[in-house]
Protein backbone atom coordinates (compact mmCIF):
# COMPACT_ATOMS: atom_id res chain seq x y z
CA UNK A 1 0.00 0.00 0.00
CA UNK A 2 2.83 2.37 0.90
CA UNK A 3 4.51 1.56 -2.40
CA UNK A 4 1.32 2.30 -4.34
CA UNK A 5 0.96 5.61 -2.54
CA UNK A 6 4.60 6.44 -3.25
CA UNK A 7 3.97 5.66 -6.93
CA UNK A 8 1.01 8.02 -6.89
CA UNK A 9 3.15 10.76 -5.34
CA UNK A 10 5.87 10.25 -7.96
CA UNK A 11 3.35 10.31 -10.81
CA UNK A 12 1.76 13.49 -9.44
CA UNK A 13 5.19 15.06 -9.24
CA UNK A 14 5.64 14.29 -12.94
CA UNK A 15 2.32 15.97 -13.69
CA UNK A 16 3.47 18.97 -11.67
CA UNK A 17 6.63 19.25 -13.75
CA UNK A 18 4.51 19.23 -16.92
CA UNK A 19 2.29 21.95 -15.43
CA UNK A 20 5.41 23.97 -14.57
CA UNK A 21 6.60 23.53 -18.14
CA UNK A 22 3.28 24.92 -19.36
CA UNK A 23 3.73 27.99 -17.15
CA UNK A 24 7.11 28.87 -18.64
CA UNK A 25 6.16 27.81 -22.17
CA UNK A 26 3.16 30.16 -22.13
CA UNK A 27 5.14 32.87 -20.29
CA UNK A 28 2.45 32.93 -17.63
CA UNK A 29 4.77 32.96 -14.63
CA UNK A 30 3.81 36.48 -13.60
CA UNK A 31 0.14 36.36 -14.56
CA UNK A 32 -0.61 35.99 -10.85
CA UNK A 33 1.42 38.80 -9.29
CA UNK A 34 0.91 37.89 -5.64
CA UNK A 35 1.95 34.84 -3.62
CA UNK A 36 0.87 32.79 -1.69
CA UNK A 37 -2.50 34.41 -2.43
CA UNK A 38 -3.98 34.66 -5.92
CA UNK A 39 -5.27 38.15 -6.68
CA UNK A 40 -5.90 38.57 -2.98
CA UNK A 41 -7.87 35.31 -2.67
CA UNK A 42 -6.76 32.40 -0.53
CA UNK A 43 -5.39 30.04 -3.17
CA UNK A 44 -8.02 27.34 -2.86
CA UNK A 45 -10.93 29.80 -2.91
CA UNK A 46 -9.92 31.61 -6.11
CA UNK A 47 -13.05 31.63 -8.31
CA UNK A 48 -12.86 29.23 -11.23
CA UNK A 49 -14.46 31.73 -13.62
CA UNK A 50 -11.52 34.05 -13.02
CA UNK A 51 -9.03 31.50 -14.25
CA UNK A 52 -8.51 33.15 -17.61
CA UNK A 53 -5.52 33.65 -19.88
CA UNK A 54 -2.18 32.97 -18.26
CA UNK A 55 -3.81 32.61 -14.82
CA UNK A 56 -5.11 29.18 -15.87
CA UNK A 57 -1.57 27.85 -16.18
CA UNK A 58 0.00 29.62 -13.19
CA UNK A 59 -2.83 29.04 -10.75
CA UNK A 60 -3.29 25.40 -11.83
CA UNK A 61 0.44 24.91 -11.30
CA UNK A 62 0.11 26.30 -7.79
CA UNK A 63 -2.87 24.04 -7.01
CA UNK A 64 -1.06 20.93 -8.25
CA UNK A 65 2.07 22.00 -6.36
CA UNK A 66 0.06 22.32 -3.15
CA UNK A 67 -1.40 18.87 -3.74
CA UNK A 68 2.06 17.38 -4.30
CA UNK A 69 3.31 19.13 -1.16
CA UNK A 70 0.45 17.64 0.84
CA UNK A 71 0.99 14.17 -0.64
CA UNK A 72 4.71 14.28 0.18
CA UNK A 73 3.85 15.35 3.72
CA UNK A 74 1.59 12.30 4.04
CA UNK A 75 4.28 10.11 2.48
CA UNK A 76 6.92 11.35 4.93
CA UNK A 77 4.56 10.73 7.85
CA UNK A 78 3.73 7.27 6.54
CA UNK A 79 7.40 6.39 6.21
CA UNK A 80 8.08 7.73 9.69
CA UNK A 81 5.28 5.57 11.11
CA UNK A 82 5.80 2.33 9.26
CA UNK A 83 9.17 2.14 7.49
CA UNK A 84 11.81 0.13 9.34
CA UNK A 85 14.81 1.29 7.26
CA UNK A 86 16.12 4.50 8.73
CA UNK A 87 17.64 5.74 5.48
CA UNK A 88 14.29 5.39 3.69
CA UNK A 89 12.59 7.36 6.45
CA UNK A 90 15.26 10.02 5.98
CA UNK A 91 14.55 10.13 2.26
CA UNK A 92 10.96 10.99 3.20
CA UNK A 93 12.08 13.85 5.41
CA UNK A 94 14.41 15.19 2.72
CA UNK A 95 11.64 14.97 0.13
CA UNK A 96 9.41 16.99 2.44
CA UNK A 97 12.13 19.60 3.06
CA UNK A 98 12.86 19.76 -0.67
CA UNK A 99 9.24 20.27 -1.69
CA UNK A 100 8.80 23.01 0.94
CA UNK A 101 11.97 24.71 -0.32
CA UNK A 102 10.65 24.29 -3.85
CA UNK A 103 7.40 26.02 -2.92
CA UNK A 104 9.27 28.90 -1.33
CA UNK A 105 11.51 29.24 -4.40
CA UNK A 106 8.38 29.31 -6.55
CA UNK A 107 6.96 32.10 -4.43
CA UNK A 108 10.18 34.08 -4.38
CA UNK A 109 10.60 33.86 -8.13
CA UNK A 110 7.11 35.37 -8.60
CA UNK A 111 7.62 38.13 -6.04
CA UNK A 112 11.05 39.02 -7.48
CA UNK A 113 9.84 38.96 -11.11
CA UNK A 114 11.46 35.70 -12.21
CA UNK A 115 15.17 36.33 -11.61
CA UNK A 116 17.06 33.77 -13.67
CA UNK A 117 19.06 32.09 -10.84
CA UNK A 118 15.94 31.45 -8.76
CA UNK A 119 13.84 30.31 -11.69
CA UNK A 120 16.64 27.96 -12.79
CA UNK A 121 17.01 26.63 -9.23
CA UNK A 122 13.21 26.15 -9.05
CA UNK A 123 13.34 24.09 -12.24
CA UNK A 124 16.40 22.13 -11.07
CA UNK A 125 15.08 21.39 -7.58
CA UNK A 126 11.86 20.13 -9.16
CA UNK A 127 13.91 17.36 -10.76
CA UNK A 128 15.42 16.45 -7.40
CA UNK A 129 11.98 16.27 -5.82
CA UNK A 130 10.90 14.00 -8.67
CA UNK A 131 14.02 11.84 -8.16
CA UNK A 132 13.32 11.63 -4.43
CA UNK A 133 9.69 10.57 -4.83
CA UNK A 134 10.67 8.07 -7.52
CA UNK A 135 13.44 6.68 -5.32
CA UNK A 136 11.03 6.24 -2.44
CA UNK A 137 8.57 4.52 -4.76
CA UNK A 138 11.34 2.21 -5.96
CA UNK A 139 12.82 1.25 -2.60
CA UNK A 140 9.39 0.55 -1.11
CA UNK A 141 8.51 -1.78 -4.00
CA UNK A 142 8.23 -5.56 -3.42
CA UNK A 143 10.82 -6.19 -6.14
CA UNK A 144 13.42 -3.99 -4.44
CA UNK A 145 12.74 -5.60 -1.08
CA UNK A 146 13.21 -9.05 -2.60
CA UNK A 147 16.41 -7.77 -4.21
CA UNK A 148 14.97 -8.95 -7.54
CA UNK A 149 15.93 -12.44 -6.37
CA UNK A 150 13.47 -14.24 -8.65
CA UNK A 151 16.09 -13.88 -11.40
CA UNK A 152 18.90 -15.08 -9.16
CA UNK A 153 21.13 -12.90 -6.98
CA UNK A 154 21.27 -9.24 -8.07
CA UNK A 155 24.44 -8.66 -10.12
CA UNK A 156 27.20 -6.58 -8.59
CA UNK A 157 28.56 -5.21 -11.87
CA UNK A 158 30.88 -2.31 -11.01
CA UNK A 159 31.15 -1.19 -14.62
CA UNK A 160 27.37 -0.93 -15.00
CA UNK A 161 27.09 0.84 -11.66
CA UNK A 162 29.63 3.44 -12.74
CA UNK A 163 28.33 4.06 -16.24
CA UNK A 164 24.71 4.21 -15.07
CA UNK A 165 25.54 6.65 -12.27
CA UNK A 166 27.55 8.85 -14.63
CA UNK A 167 24.68 8.79 -17.14
CA UNK A 168 22.19 9.87 -14.50
CA UNK A 169 24.50 12.70 -13.42
CA UNK A 170 24.96 13.81 -17.02
CA UNK A 171 21.20 13.81 -17.62
CA UNK A 172 20.70 15.99 -14.57
CA UNK A 173 23.38 18.42 -15.74
CA UNK A 174 21.78 18.49 -19.18
CA UNK A 175 18.43 19.36 -17.59
CA UNK A 176 20.04 22.18 -15.60
CA UNK A 177 21.56 23.54 -18.83
CA UNK A 178 18.12 23.18 -20.44
CA UNK A 179 16.54 25.09 -17.57
CA UNK A 180 19.17 27.79 -17.95
CA UNK A 181 18.43 27.99 -21.67
CA UNK A 182 14.72 28.15 -20.99
CA UNK A 183 14.83 30.84 -18.34
CA UNK A 184 17.36 33.06 -20.10
CA UNK A 185 15.29 33.05 -23.28
CA UNK A 186 17.89 31.17 -25.31
CA UNK A 187 15.51 28.50 -26.62
CA UNK A 188 15.55 29.89 -30.13
CA UNK A 189 19.00 31.50 -30.01
CA UNK A 190 19.92 28.93 -32.66
CA UNK A 191 16.85 28.94 -34.87
CA UNK A 192 17.50 25.94 -37.11
CA UNK A 193 17.91 22.20 -36.58
CA UNK A 194 19.89 19.96 -36.98
CA UNK A 195 22.38 22.53 -38.34
CA UNK A 196 23.19 25.74 -36.51
CA UNK A 197 22.80 28.83 -38.71
CA UNK A 198 23.25 26.41 -41.60
CA UNK A 199 26.57 25.11 -40.26
CA UNK A 200 27.87 22.44 -37.92
CA UNK A 201 29.26 25.07 -35.54
CA UNK A 202 27.58 28.46 -35.04
CA UNK A 203 29.45 31.10 -37.07
CA UNK A 204 28.93 33.76 -34.38
CA UNK A 205 28.56 33.66 -30.64
CA UNK A 206 26.84 35.39 -27.78
CA UNK A 207 25.91 34.08 -24.31
CA UNK A 208 22.51 32.80 -25.45
CA UNK A 209 23.93 30.99 -28.46
CA UNK A 210 26.58 29.47 -26.18
CA UNK A 211 23.94 28.17 -23.74
CA UNK A 212 21.84 26.78 -26.56
CA UNK A 213 24.90 25.18 -28.17
CA UNK A 214 25.87 23.63 -24.81
CA UNK A 215 22.40 22.07 -24.57
CA UNK A 216 22.74 20.52 -28.03
CA UNK A 217 26.23 19.22 -27.30
CA UNK A 218 24.89 17.94 -23.99
CA UNK A 219 22.17 16.06 -25.85
CA UNK A 220 24.79 14.24 -27.92
CA UNK A 221 26.86 13.38 -24.83
CA UNK A 222 23.82 12.18 -22.89
CA UNK A 223 22.62 10.11 -25.85
CA UNK A 224 26.00 8.39 -26.13
CA UNK A 225 26.06 7.80 -22.40
CA UNK A 226 22.58 6.30 -22.43
CA UNK A 227 23.52 4.09 -25.38
CA UNK A 228 26.60 2.91 -23.48
CA UNK A 229 24.55 2.09 -20.38
CA UNK A 230 21.71 0.34 -22.14
CA UNK A 231 24.15 -1.44 -24.48
CA UNK A 232 25.98 -2.79 -21.45
CA UNK A 233 22.70 -4.01 -19.95
CA UNK A 234 21.56 -5.70 -23.15
CA UNK A 235 24.95 -7.34 -23.67
CA UNK A 236 25.70 -8.48 -20.12
CA UNK A 237 22.38 -8.60 -18.27
CA UNK A 238 19.69 -9.27 -20.83
CA UNK A 239 18.08 -11.90 -18.57
CA UNK A 240 17.66 -9.40 -15.74
CA UNK A 241 14.23 -7.92 -16.37
CA UNK A 242 14.70 -5.30 -13.61
CA UNK A 243 17.57 -3.85 -15.70
CA UNK A 244 16.35 -4.65 -19.19
CA UNK A 245 12.95 -2.95 -18.83
CA UNK A 246 14.17 0.47 -17.69
CA UNK A 247 16.87 0.26 -20.37
CA UNK A 248 14.28 -0.25 -23.07
CA UNK A 249 12.13 2.52 -21.64
CA UNK A 250 15.18 4.76 -21.50
CA UNK A 251 15.83 4.26 -25.21
CA UNK A 252 12.20 5.01 -26.09
CA UNK A 253 12.23 8.13 -23.91
CA UNK A 254 15.55 9.28 -25.34
CA UNK A 255 14.25 8.98 -28.91
CA UNK A 256 11.08 10.86 -27.94
CA UNK A 257 13.07 13.52 -26.12
CA UNK A 258 15.46 14.20 -29.02
CA UNK A 259 12.47 14.41 -31.38
CA UNK A 260 10.69 16.82 -29.05
CA UNK A 261 13.83 18.93 -28.73
CA UNK A 262 14.03 19.24 -32.51
CA UNK A 263 10.31 19.99 -32.76
CA UNK A 264 10.60 22.65 -30.06
CA UNK A 265 13.03 24.57 -32.26
CA UNK A 266 11.26 23.86 -35.54
CA UNK A 267 7.83 24.80 -34.12
CA UNK A 268 9.19 28.05 -32.67
CA UNK A 269 8.61 26.75 -29.14
CA UNK A 270 5.00 25.62 -29.54
CA UNK A 271 3.92 25.50 -25.92
CA UNK A 272 2.62 21.90 -25.73
CA UNK A 273 5.68 20.53 -27.54
CA UNK A 274 7.93 22.65 -25.34
CA UNK A 275 6.26 21.44 -22.14
CA UNK A 276 6.37 17.81 -23.27
CA UNK A 277 10.10 18.27 -23.84
CA UNK A 278 10.42 19.35 -20.19
CA UNK A 279 8.48 16.46 -18.71
CA UNK A 280 10.06 13.88 -21.02
CA UNK A 281 13.47 15.12 -19.91
CA UNK A 282 12.41 14.56 -16.32
CA UNK A 283 11.18 11.08 -17.24
CA UNK A 284 14.54 10.26 -18.84
CA UNK A 285 16.23 11.34 -15.61
CA UNK A 286 14.12 9.25 -13.25
CA UNK A 287 14.24 6.21 -15.54
CA UNK A 288 18.01 6.41 -15.58
CA UNK A 289 17.95 6.84 -11.81
CA UNK A 290 15.82 3.72 -11.39
CA UNK A 291 18.24 1.78 -13.60
CA UNK A 292 21.19 3.12 -11.61
CA UNK A 293 19.66 2.21 -8.26
CA UNK A 294 18.72 -1.26 -9.46
CA UNK A 295 22.26 -1.72 -10.77
CA UNK A 296 23.44 -0.87 -7.25
CA UNK A 297 20.91 -3.17 -5.55
CA UNK A 298 23.53 -5.75 -4.59
CA UNK A 299 25.58 -3.07 -2.86
CA UNK A 300 22.53 -1.91 -0.91
CA UNK A 301 22.13 -5.49 0.28
CA UNK A 302 25.81 -5.65 1.23
CA UNK A 303 25.46 -2.36 3.07
CA UNK A 304 22.44 -3.66 4.93
CA UNK A 305 24.30 -6.85 5.88
CA UNK A 306 27.21 -4.75 7.15
CA UNK A 307 24.77 -2.58 9.10
CA UNK A 308 23.09 -5.68 10.55
CA UNK A 309 26.46 -7.16 11.46
CA UNK A 310 27.48 -3.89 13.06
CA UNK A 311 24.21 -3.72 15.01
CA UNK A 312 24.62 -7.34 16.16
CA UNK A 313 28.21 -6.71 17.20
CA UNK A 314 27.18 -3.61 19.14
CA UNK A 315 24.43 -5.57 20.79
CA UNK A 316 26.84 -8.35 21.73
CA UNK A 317 29.36 -5.83 23.04
CA UNK A 318 26.59 -4.15 24.99
CA UNK A 319 25.55 -7.44 26.50
CA UNK A 320 29.17 -8.25 27.30
CA UNK A 321 29.58 -4.84 28.90
CA UNK A 322 26.37 -5.43 30.78
CA UNK A 323 27.60 -8.83 31.92
CA UNK A 324 30.81 -7.24 33.13
CA UNK A 325 28.81 -4.53 34.80
CA UNK B 1 23.62 8.56 7.19
CA UNK B 2 23.07 6.47 4.06
CA UNK B 3 25.11 7.75 1.07
CA UNK B 4 21.97 8.10 -1.08
CA UNK B 5 20.27 10.19 1.58
CA UNK B 6 23.39 12.34 1.90
CA UNK B 7 23.52 12.88 -1.88
CA UNK B 8 19.92 14.07 -2.11
CA UNK B 9 20.24 16.29 0.95
CA UNK B 10 23.37 17.98 -0.37
CA UNK B 11 21.86 18.53 -3.82
CA UNK B 12 18.67 20.09 -2.48
CA UNK B 13 20.41 22.31 0.06
CA UNK B 14 23.02 23.50 -2.44
CA UNK B 15 20.41 24.47 -5.00
CA UNK B 16 18.38 26.42 -2.50
CA UNK B 17 21.40 28.22 -1.08
CA UNK B 18 22.92 29.09 -4.46
CA UNK B 19 19.65 30.36 -5.88
CA UNK B 20 18.83 32.62 -2.95
CA UNK B 21 22.40 33.90 -2.78
CA UNK B 22 22.49 34.69 -6.50
CA UNK B 23 18.92 35.80 -6.96
CA UNK B 24 18.79 39.07 -5.16
CA UNK B 25 15.57 40.91 -4.68
CA UNK B 26 13.96 43.88 -6.23
CA UNK B 27 11.69 45.92 -4.09
CA UNK B 28 8.17 46.74 -5.18
CA UNK B 29 7.45 50.09 -6.77
CA UNK B 30 5.85 52.42 -4.28
CA UNK B 31 2.22 53.16 -5.00
CA UNK B 32 2.57 56.69 -3.61
CA UNK B 33 3.87 59.21 -6.15
CA UNK B 34 6.91 61.20 -5.08
CA UNK B 35 6.27 64.85 -4.39
CA UNK B 36 7.55 66.98 -7.28
CA UNK B 37 9.98 69.73 -6.42
CA UNK B 38 8.67 73.15 -7.55
CA UNK B 39 10.36 74.26 -10.75
CA UNK B 40 9.41 77.27 -12.83
CA UNK B 41 9.23 76.95 -16.59
CA UNK B 42 12.64 77.97 -17.94
CA UNK B 43 11.24 78.74 -21.41
CA UNK B 44 10.38 82.34 -22.24
CA UNK B 45 6.91 82.19 -23.87
CA UNK B 46 7.84 85.22 -25.99
CA UNK B 47 10.55 83.25 -27.81
CA UNK B 48 9.08 79.73 -27.66
CA UNK B 49 9.02 77.81 -30.91
CA UNK B 50 7.28 74.79 -32.29
CA UNK B 51 8.32 71.80 -34.35
CA UNK B 52 5.52 70.07 -36.21
CA UNK B 53 5.49 67.37 -38.79
CA UNK B 54 4.30 64.00 -39.90
CA UNK B 55 5.52 60.44 -39.76
CA UNK B 56 4.86 58.46 -42.88
CA UNK B 57 5.31 54.86 -43.88
CA UNK B 58 6.83 53.95 -47.22
CA UNK B 59 5.90 50.56 -48.59
CA UNK B 60 3.14 48.11 -47.79
CA UNK B 61 3.25 46.91 -44.20
CA UNK B 62 2.48 43.30 -43.35
CA UNK B 63 -1.06 42.80 -42.07
CA UNK B 64 -1.43 43.31 -38.35
CA UNK B 65 -1.49 39.91 -36.63
CA UNK B 66 -4.92 38.72 -35.47
CA UNK B 67 -5.40 38.31 -31.74
CA UNK B 68 -6.71 35.03 -30.39
CA UNK B 69 -8.65 36.06 -27.31
CA UNK B 70 -10.01 32.57 -26.73
CA UNK B 71 -8.27 32.27 -23.40
CA UNK B 72 -10.66 34.79 -21.81
CA UNK B 73 -14.41 34.60 -22.52
CA UNK B 74 -14.87 38.28 -21.62
CA UNK B 75 -12.29 39.41 -24.16
CA UNK B 76 -13.50 36.95 -26.78
CA UNK B 77 -17.02 38.35 -26.78
CA UNK B 78 -15.61 41.78 -27.65
CA UNK B 79 -15.09 40.49 -31.18
CA UNK B 80 -12.20 39.94 -33.55
CA UNK B 81 -9.20 42.20 -33.18
CA UNK B 82 -5.71 42.66 -34.53
CA UNK B 83 -2.56 43.88 -32.82
CA UNK B 84 -2.24 47.51 -33.96
CA UNK B 85 1.43 47.37 -34.91
CA UNK B 86 0.94 49.40 -38.10
CA UNK B 87 -1.81 51.99 -37.95
CA UNK B 88 -1.55 53.76 -41.29
CA UNK B 89 -3.83 56.41 -42.75
CA UNK B 90 -4.85 56.68 -46.42
CA UNK B 91 -2.06 59.18 -47.06
CA UNK B 92 0.50 56.84 -45.45
CA UNK B 93 0.59 58.66 -42.10
CA UNK B 94 1.89 56.32 -39.40
CA UNK B 95 0.28 56.49 -35.97
CA UNK B 96 1.68 55.52 -32.57
CA UNK B 97 5.17 56.85 -33.22
CA UNK B 98 6.77 58.48 -30.18
CA UNK B 99 8.52 61.69 -31.25
CA UNK B 100 10.60 63.55 -28.68
CA UNK B 101 13.55 65.81 -28.05
CA UNK B 102 16.38 63.41 -27.43
CA UNK B 103 19.12 65.98 -26.95
CA UNK B 104 19.72 69.75 -26.95
CA UNK B 105 17.95 71.00 -23.83
CA UNK B 106 21.15 71.14 -21.80
CA UNK B 107 20.60 71.44 -18.07
CA UNK B 108 17.17 73.02 -18.23
CA UNK B 109 14.77 71.78 -15.59
CA UNK B 110 11.06 71.67 -16.29
CA UNK B 111 8.09 71.63 -13.94
CA UNK B 112 6.41 68.28 -13.44
CA UNK B 113 2.74 68.38 -14.46
CA UNK B 114 0.34 67.89 -11.58
CA UNK B 115 -2.23 66.13 -13.72
CA UNK B 116 -1.70 62.39 -14.03
CA UNK B 117 -1.28 60.43 -17.22
CA UNK B 118 -3.84 57.63 -17.48
CA UNK B 119 -3.13 54.17 -18.86
CA UNK B 120 -6.39 52.32 -19.24
CA UNK B 121 -6.99 48.62 -19.69
CA UNK B 122 -10.09 48.69 -21.81
CA UNK B 123 -11.45 46.16 -24.27
CA UNK B 124 -8.56 43.86 -23.32
CA UNK B 125 -6.07 46.35 -24.73
CA UNK B 126 -3.96 49.16 -23.33
CA UNK B 127 -5.17 52.66 -24.14
CA UNK B 128 -3.07 54.47 -25.21
CA UNK B 129 -0.66 51.94 -26.67
CA UNK B 130 2.19 54.48 -26.89
CA UNK B 131 2.45 57.50 -24.64
CA UNK B 132 4.83 59.82 -22.83
CA UNK B 133 5.25 60.97 -19.27
CA UNK B 134 7.66 63.09 -17.28
CA UNK B 135 9.88 61.82 -14.52
CA UNK B 136 7.96 62.29 -11.27
CA UNK B 137 4.58 62.73 -12.96
CA UNK B 138 1.81 60.46 -11.70
CA UNK B 139 0.71 57.56 -13.85
CA UNK B 140 -2.76 56.22 -13.07
CA UNK B 141 -3.22 52.67 -14.30
CA UNK B 142 -6.88 51.73 -14.31
CA UNK B 143 -8.86 48.64 -15.20
CA UNK B 144 -12.05 49.42 -17.10
CA UNK B 145 -12.65 45.80 -18.04
CA UNK B 146 -14.88 43.25 -16.35
CA UNK B 147 -11.96 40.84 -16.21
CA UNK B 148 -8.63 40.56 -14.42
CA UNK B 149 -5.48 42.19 -15.65
CA UNK B 150 -1.98 42.38 -14.32
CA UNK B 151 0.08 45.36 -15.34
CA UNK B 152 3.71 44.44 -15.57
CA UNK B 153 6.29 47.15 -16.26
CA UNK B 154 9.62 45.93 -17.61
CA UNK B 155 11.99 48.86 -17.25
CA UNK B 156 15.75 49.02 -17.55
CA UNK B 157 16.38 52.24 -15.61
CA UNK B 158 13.35 52.31 -13.30
CA UNK B 159 11.93 49.82 -10.82
CA UNK B 160 10.05 46.86 -12.18
CA UNK B 161 6.53 46.32 -10.90
CA UNK B 162 3.75 43.84 -11.44
CA UNK B 163 0.30 44.68 -10.10
CA UNK B 164 -2.83 42.63 -10.24
CA UNK B 165 -6.11 44.40 -10.92
CA UNK B 166 -8.79 41.83 -10.33
CA UNK B 167 -11.79 44.13 -10.38
CA UNK B 168 -13.23 46.70 -12.75
CA UNK B 169 -12.44 50.24 -11.60
CA UNK B 170 -9.26 49.38 -9.72
CA UNK B 171 -6.54 52.02 -9.96
CA UNK B 172 -2.83 51.94 -9.26
CA UNK B 173 -0.80 55.13 -9.18
CA UNK B 174 2.92 55.21 -9.63
CA UNK B 175 5.75 57.45 -10.82
CA UNK B 176 9.03 56.89 -12.61
CA UNK B 177 12.29 58.13 -11.18
CA UNK B 178 14.57 58.06 -14.23
CA UNK B 179 14.24 58.90 -17.91
CA UNK B 180 13.76 55.84 -20.11
CA UNK B 181 12.76 55.55 -23.76
CA UNK B 182 10.85 53.28 -24.20
CA UNK B 183 9.62 51.42 -21.14
CA UNK B 184 7.39 48.46 -22.02
CA UNK B 185 4.28 47.22 -20.24
CA UNK B 186 2.67 43.87 -20.68
CA UNK B 187 -0.19 41.89 -19.28
CA UNK B 188 0.86 38.33 -18.47
CA UNK B 189 -2.78 37.24 -18.31
CA UNK B 190 -3.50 38.42 -21.86
CA UNK B 191 -0.29 37.97 -23.81
CA UNK B 192 -1.38 40.24 -26.66
CA UNK B 193 -1.61 43.33 -24.42
CA UNK B 194 1.42 45.60 -24.76
CA UNK B 195 2.09 49.29 -24.26
CA UNK B 196 5.15 51.54 -24.25
CA UNK B 197 5.83 54.75 -22.36
CA UNK B 198 8.59 57.26 -23.02
CA UNK B 199 9.76 58.68 -19.69
CA UNK B 200 11.47 62.06 -20.08
CA UNK B 201 12.71 64.88 -17.91
CA UNK B 202 10.97 67.45 -20.11
CA UNK B 203 7.58 67.90 -21.74
CA UNK B 204 8.72 67.93 -25.38
CA UNK B 205 7.25 64.75 -26.72
CA UNK B 206 4.35 63.76 -28.89
CA UNK B 207 2.76 60.61 -30.23
CA UNK B 208 1.82 60.68 -33.90
CA UNK B 209 -1.91 60.61 -34.35
CA UNK B 210 -4.20 60.77 -37.35
CA UNK B 211 -2.24 61.07 -40.61
CA UNK B 212 0.94 60.64 -38.58
CA UNK B 213 0.88 64.25 -37.34
CA UNK B 214 2.84 65.38 -34.28
CA UNK B 215 3.82 68.67 -32.62
CA UNK B 216 6.51 69.65 -30.12
CA UNK B 217 5.37 73.02 -28.83
CA UNK B 218 6.92 75.55 -26.43
CA UNK B 219 10.54 74.77 -27.25
CA UNK B 220 13.23 77.30 -26.49
CA UNK B 221 15.29 78.35 -29.53
CA UNK B 222 18.23 76.02 -30.14
CA UNK B 223 19.56 72.97 -31.92
CA UNK B 224 17.96 69.66 -31.10
CA UNK B 225 18.18 65.99 -31.83
CA UNK B 226 14.65 64.80 -32.51
CA UNK B 227 13.97 61.07 -32.38
CA UNK B 228 11.00 59.14 -33.69
CA UNK B 229 10.43 55.66 -32.25
CA UNK B 230 8.15 52.95 -33.57
CA UNK B 231 7.55 49.64 -31.77
CA UNK B 232 8.44 47.55 -34.82
CA UNK B 233 10.49 49.80 -37.05
CA UNK B 234 12.92 51.15 -34.48
CA UNK B 235 14.11 54.74 -34.17
CA UNK B 236 15.24 57.55 -36.45
CA UNK B 237 16.83 60.85 -35.49
CA UNK B 238 17.11 64.28 -37.09
CA UNK B 239 19.01 67.44 -36.23
CA UNK B 240 16.78 70.50 -36.13
CA UNK B 241 17.70 74.12 -35.38
CA UNK B 242 14.96 76.63 -34.59
CA UNK B 243 15.08 80.30 -33.83
CA UNK B 244 12.86 82.42 -31.58
CA UNK B 245 9.11 82.11 -32.27
CA UNK B 246 9.86 79.93 -35.24
CA UNK B 247 7.60 77.17 -36.50
CA UNK B 248 9.45 74.44 -38.31
CA UNK B 249 8.11 71.41 -40.15
CA UNK B 250 9.98 68.15 -40.30
CA UNK B 251 9.06 64.69 -41.44
CA UNK B 252 10.10 61.15 -40.64
CA UNK B 253 9.79 58.40 -43.21
CA UNK B 254 9.85 54.78 -42.07
CA UNK B 255 10.25 52.05 -44.65
CA UNK B 256 8.97 48.48 -44.65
Amino acid sequence: MLHLFAMLVAATTGVLIFAGGLVTSTESGLSVPDWPNTYGHFMFFFPLEKMVGGIRYEHTHRLIASTVGFLIMVLAAWLWRSETRQWVRRLGYIALAAVITQGILGGITVLWYLPDPISIAHASLAQIVFCLTMTIALVTSPGWKRAYASNGPAPDDRMLQRVAAVTTGLIYLQIVVGATMRHTGAGLAIPDFPLMFGQLIPPHWDPKIAIHFAHRVGAVIVSLSILATTGHVFYHHRTRSELRRPSMLLLVLLTTQVTLGALTVLSQKEFIVNSLHVVTGASVLVTSLVLTLRAHRARFAAGARRADASTSANTRLGRLAGDHA
Amino acid sequence: MHPLVRLFACAALSLAAISVACGGGKSEESAAPAAAAPVTNPVDPATASVITGAVTLQGTPPPNPPINMGSDPYCMKLGAATTPVFVVSDDNGLENVFVYVKDGLGNLKFPVPTSPVVLDQKGCAYTPRVFGIQVGQSLDIVNSDETLHNVHALPMANREFNRGQALQGMKYTTTFTAPEVMLPFKCDVHKWMNAWVGVLEHPFYSVSGKAGMFALAGLPPGSYTIEAWHEKLGAQTQQVTIGPKESKKISFVFKV
